[in-house]
């Protein structure tokens, strides 16, 4: 979907707040605790839930490296990618699966609800988030063909960086 | 690659300190770490052995402030610096920003930073990133010890580009900051011509 040489990985309000209520529906419909959107580089797109005594940014950068490790063992056995990590813990427990080939879901779910739920529940979503995703990755390219695609960092001067050091 | 969020107005990058095993990678991290305001650094993460070598990454998120409204988040990861890692570190490597390259300056070590730089260049070309065009920096770490190779040599063996270098002793943090702002104007400004890796 966006290979290397893409020059960022950009997200506009307007995707953001679909994919807000994609998850927040998700959420609502699979019982879940929890539910984070991360990109396979460990950075969050966004969180739902109970986040308030998470560690939001830790989970996003250990599910990427968590992703990216499963990744690695596939291929070493011939398979493209594991599509579904399922963590089970003494009470909760973490749904991991990859959407649009770029975007990690992760649902952490506790008795309240059921791997079954949450694997339904968390297709149906996928289809609608890879959906988005693909709107997405066309509306940056579209952006960057007529070269509205100037990064908030266009007119930045040396002053604006070196008073972040300050 | 940086990953840009007009809705939150964050924009957040990804550096990775490579270099042989035991070179002070994590050291400079864990430095970075104490030597920031609360507010500004998040949880530091380090998967490592029991021998505190470094399994899989550390990883230490950083707000820097705000630029032109956006907040500025810099997340800091290592690679495990030992040979046999090598399947991990490539993992690593993936939508970086910038890179930090932490030689140890003894001389003993000296093939070692050699053959990890080789390491870096390949496994950075496996991704599709060209050592050559993305923000660079090195570092010459450990340069209060004794046994040092002369910087000269390191240089002209190390840094044939001449990208921005600095000598550094990352236990008591010297060169530790420099190094980092370093890497960071880099991408910054690499941000504003609309290139970023």
């Amino acid at each position: 979907m966006l290979g290397p040489n893409t020059s960022s990985f950009v997200m506009y309000d307007e995707e953001f707040k679909r994919i807000n209520l994609v998850i927040e529906k998700l959420l609502r419909d699979a019982n879940a605790k929890v539910i984070f959107l991360v990109d396979k580089n460990g950075q969050l797109i966004s969180s739902v839930g109970e986040t308030e005594h998470l560690d939001t940014t830790s989970l996003a950068s250990l599910t990427a490296g968590n992703i990216a490790a499963t990744g690695g063992l596939a291929k070493l056995i011939g398979e493209k990618e594991f599509s579904i990590l399922f963590h089970e813990g003494e009470k909760d427990n973490l749904h991991i699966s990859i959407v649009a080939e770029r975007v990690i879901l992760v649902v952490i779910f506790d008795q309240r609800s059921s791997l079954g739920l949450v694997r339904l529940r968390v297709k149906k979503g996928s289809e609608e988030l890879t959906q988005i995703f693909y709107d997405l990755a066309k509306k940056s390219e579209v952006q960057e063909k007529s070269g509205n695609a100037l990064s908030p960092f266009a007119e930045i001067t040396d002053d604006d960086i070196d008073n972040l050091f300050s | 690659m940086s990953f840009i969020n007009y809705a939150s107005r964050e924009i957040n990058c990804k550096i990775v300190y490579y270099g042989p095993g035991l070179c002070g990678k994590t050291t400079n991290l864990q430095h970075v770490y104490q030597k920031t305001a609360p507010d500004a650094k998040g949880k530091m993460i380090s998967l490592a052995t029991e021998t505190e070598r470094t399994l899989f990454f550390d990883f230490l998120p950083l707000a820097l402030g705000e630029i032109r409204g956006f907040k500025t988040r810099f997340h800091l990861y290592t690679v495990p610096g030992q040979v046999f890692y090598d399947a991990s570190r490539k993992l690593i490597l993936k939508g970086v920003d910038g890179v930090v390259f932490v030689a140890d300056s003894q001389e003993e070590r000296l093939d070692a930073n050699i053959e990890s730089l080789d390491n870096l260049r390949i496994n950075l070309e496996e991704q599709g990133y060209d050592l050559d065009k993305i923000p660079f920096v090195i570092q010459y770490n450990k340069c209060d010890l004794p046994n040092v190779t002369p910087l000269e040599e390191l240089r002209a063996l190390l840094n044939p580009q001449n990208v921005p270098e600095f000598q550094a002793c990352a236990t008591t943090g010297e060169g530790v900051f420099e190094t980092l702002k370093a890497v960071a104007k880099l991408i910054l400004v690499e941000l504003r011509q609309g290139t970023g890796g």
